[in-house]
């Protein structure tokens, strides 16, 4: 499946990610105009310079998200490609700029990601309009009432606890408890972060004990809804070796850039199958990039709960098939441990803007990689993965090495 | 008895009320929603398959917070009926951890959810445990 016709390589050339958290004072524009002038600075490149626009946002849709930044930071007249792919929006904008690039079209591209999402609550269910007064069905269940919460739940909470609970029945050793660990790692990796939405640490009893929101998942176990944007600008290799070297140095090879959809699996519209989907991507990006899990030096994973985490371990290939438990328990996974996973504290602390996520774990990476991450900086990091999902479903997969300039 | 209709129009009630799938005639995949295609084969053709009324939990969750309107707790899952995944609200046992387990053996049983203006009621399902 992976493309080796268009020999082309492709670099982040700048990126940059705001804090996540509240921005009261900011609008859509505001957020991604600085995520996007600071990718620019970093790169050392201009609006002029750039040759395509992915933008990516989620909760405003419909808005021309790109023409609208375009409208505050420079308008060139070039194709600008607004894409929404639930949480996988980010991967899949930073995906528009390295496809045109492949293809030729163009040998810079820009792709950023936005969302302002704090005080959103839940983001799904609840699709419960009020009963009729005569029951006439209506759909494709031909359902006469709404059926979340009387034929199970359309709650995400919900949803991605039951993929935590369905590996535990699969491959046994899991609990509230073990759940509960994967959180306080992340709490506890976010105390680094200063751009993350919530730096406090976590005991597990605090997170145990915190308010239930859909079993085994309490609230710190669920992505934090915030506000935040990220853009990278990526360049062609061919491009790269005419700017700077200073530019070349602080250059990150994107040595695989996937994009998958659930293929057919029993049960896949039952409850939605995240697992096939990221198999198939990290298979497609381990062949593209030429590494194995073994050769990962941090990863930023989509743990939009805990017991998404969990899964996300096994179907990245980082442990053994069913042995994801014992991956955690070996301490593996936290930023001392044999891979280090989310170490910027994860969706759960950092944050899940949705539409920035995809391109914020890039730049996480792309920042150890460059040896820029400060107190949390991950020693001697060569090589790492990027992954987010999103429902419906969409899995992007992104392995980046560091420049050898 | 008052005139009843199933909440939705993959509920059969009656005497042996059950699950009934749209299966794909050419690879056998099974559906519960209105088709226009097979999303494993790309075949057209379905049958009606009736699912087993008994099966066990693979998946579940308590969900403590849901939309206004929606009682909480209640345990939402993924019972595999000899093959077939559904989903489905667990019912008759105490919304905690520590009454519904993964694996757990179930059967499919039906209840009243409301009426309408014309007394009409609409029967929904769950599953409740099997045996003691």
């Amino acid at each position: 499946m992976a493309s080796t016709s268009a020999s082309e390589e492709l670099w982040v050339l700048g990126i940059h990610m705001t804090k996540f958290g509240k921005h009261p004072d900011k609008d859509i524009v505001d957020l991604a105009s600085e995520a996007v002038r600071g990718a620019l600075a970093d790169g050392g490149v201009t609006m002029k310079d750039i040759g395509i626009i992915g933008a990516g946002n989620l909760m405003m849709a419909m808005a021309p998200t790109g023409q609208m930044v375009q409208k505050q930071l420079g308008q060139t007249g070039i194709p600008v490609y607004n894409v929404s792919n639930a949480c996988a929006t980010g991967a899949t904008a930073l995906r528009v700029a390295c496809m045109a690039i492949k293809a030729g079209e163009t040998d810079m591209g820009l792709a950023f990601g936005v969302e302002k999402l704090s005080g959103a609550g839940l983001l799904a269910g609840g699709s419960r309009q009020g009963d009729t007064n005569t029951w006439t069905p209506s759909g494709r269940y031909g359902s006469v009432a709404a059926v979340d919460g009387r034929i199970g739940t359309e709650i995400m909470p919900g949803v991605f606890a039951q993929i935590g609970m369905e590996y535990g029945h699969k491959y046994g050793g899991t609990s509230f408890e073990l759940f509960a660990k994967i959180s306080e790692k992340n709490h506890s990796h976010s105390t680094l972060n200063p751009l993350a939405a919530y730096t406090k640490k976590m005991t597990l009893e605090e997170i145990m004990g915190d308010v239930m929101i859909a079993y085994p998942n309490t609230r710190p176990m669920c992505s934090a809804n915030c506000d935040g944007a990220a853009a990278a600008v990526v360049v062609s290799g061919s491009k790269l070796k005419t700017l700077s070297l200073e530019q070349q140095k602080r250059a990150v090879k994107i040595s695989a850039s996937v994009l998958t959809t659930d293929p057919w699996e029993e049960a896949c519209q039952i409850l939605p199958d995240v697992n096939t989907l990221t198999r198939n991507a990290a298979a497609q990006a381990y062949e593209q990039a030429g590494v194995g899990p073994q050769d990962l030096n941090l990863v930023e994973l989509h743990d939009c709960f805990a017991t998404a985490e969990l899964v996300h371990y096994d179907n990245l290939g980082l442990c053994e098939r069913g042995g994801a438990v014992d991956f955690f328990k070996s301490g593996a996974t936290w930023r001392d441990g044999t891979t280090p996973v989310n170490v910027s504290g994860g969706l759960e602390s950092k944050g899940h803007p949705i539409a920035a996520t995809g391109i914020a774990n890039v730049w996480e990476v792309a920042t150890h990689l460059r040896g820029e991450a400060g107190d949390r900086q991950i020693e001697g990091a060569k090589v790492g993965l990027t992954h987010v999902i999103g429902l419906g479903s969409a899995c992007g997969v992104h392995i980046l090495e560091k420049s050898a300039a | 008895m008052a005139q009843q209709i199933p909440l939705v129009d993959y509920l059969v009630l009656g005497d042996d009320p059950h699950l009934v799938a749209n299966e794909c005639a050419s690879c056998g995949a099974r559906y519960f929603d209105r088709r226009n295609a097979c999303a494993s084969c790309e075949g057209t053709e379905f049958t009606k398959a009736d699912v087993s009324r008994t099966g066990e939990v693979r998946a579940f969750t308590i969900v403590a917070f849901a939309a206004p309107g929606i009682p909480v707790p209640f345990v939402a899952a993924v019972v595999d009926c000899e093959g077939t995944s559904v989903r489905a609200n667990l019912v008759n046992v105490p919304a905690d951890p520590e009454h519904v387990s993964l694996g757990m053996k179930v059967r499919l049983v039906t209840e009243v959810i409301g009426s309408d203006d014309n007394g009409t009621e609409a029967v929904g399902f769950g599953f409740e445990p099997l045996g003691g």
